[in-house]
């Protein structure tokens, strides 16, 4: 492998843990559940994202043939990962947890 | 009789892409076997999809695509320069976005992407279905964050799934 490569893999791997790590600090600064929710959801998505980019060109030119896992993986995080959010966000409403918005009036009354 | 033997068109050859990169392989038997999957699947999960799948303009559906991944990483950037900054200066919100979608489909896929993208969580679909609750980690003008959701993200979307 080209030392050319081990440059933008390194890069890669460097630029995924930084913006997970990031997504994990939101959990620990920000005040309140619902803003707390923005930091995982969206900070790790370009992380785990260029991690996996890193690990499919990595795989692939190792010359074992094409590795396409990731591209697997990316889609499985890419339709739960919003998900989780929408329901963990749900769940808050009902449960009327403290906020630093303001709550909609009508947000917390149990659906029928 | 076509219909029922085939009620996705568009989910058998998806689902077969995805068992062939399950098994990471393209060989002729795994390809038989991904097209069997693809057809079996949709038929045993009739139920949880009544209405047929239209796209109706694949080009706009790419573009949508394409905006939604550029959003995502100035989402990562803007939401990591918040989570670096002051907490105390944010200003959360939640935002009611009315909603001009009537198709499950289409509201689930807008409801995802808002949760992909710049520091918004969707939070609730109003029982009615005419609005969609969204949380704001930094929202300094609720109108123009609504009008860029339905401009950006709800009028492609109708477009591709509706008319």
């Amino acid at each position: 492998m080209s030392e050319m490569m081990d440059y933008v893999l390194s890069f890669l791997i460097l630029t995924g843990a930084v913006f997970t790590f990031i997504g994990s600090l939101g959990l620990a600064r920000l005040r309140d559940f619902y803003t707390r929710l923005h930091g995982p959801t969206k900070a790790t998505t370009l992380g785990v994202g260029s991690l996996l980019v890193a690990s499919a060109v990595y795989f692939s030119t190792r010359g074992e043939g094409v590795s396409l896992h990731e591209v697997l993986v990316t889609l499985f995080l890419f339709i739960t990962a919003p998900v989780s959010a929408h329901l963990l966000a749900k769940a808050a409403l009902h449960l009327r947890l403290k906020s630093l918005a303001k709550a909609p009036e009508e947000a917390g009354r149990p659906e029928t | 009789m076509f219909r029922r033997l085939l009620p996705h068109p568009l989910l058998t050859p998806a689902l077969a892409a995805v068992w062939l990169l399950l098994v990471n392989s393209a060989a002729p038997g795994h390809i038989v076997l991904g097209l069997f999957l693809g057809w079996a699947i949709p038929l045993f999960t009739l139920r949880f999809w009544p209405e047929p799948v239209r796209i109706r303009r694949p080009l706009t559906l790419l573009r949508f695509v394409m905006v939604v991944l550029y959003d995502i990483v100035v989402a990562n950037l803007a939401v990591a320069r918040r989570i670096l900054g002051r907490p105390e200066r944010l200003r959360p919100a939640f935002v009611e976005v009315p909603l001009a979608l009537t198709s499950d489909l289409a509201i689930s896929l807008l409801a995802n992407t808002i949760c992909l993208t710049p520091g918004t969580v969707s939070a609730r679909l109003a029982p009615d279905r005419a609005s969609l609750l969204v949380h704001g980690l930094d929202v300094a003008d609720a109108q123009a964050l609504i009008h860029s959701i339905k401009q950006r993200y709800e009028a492609p979307l109708k477009e591709v799934f509706e008319c």
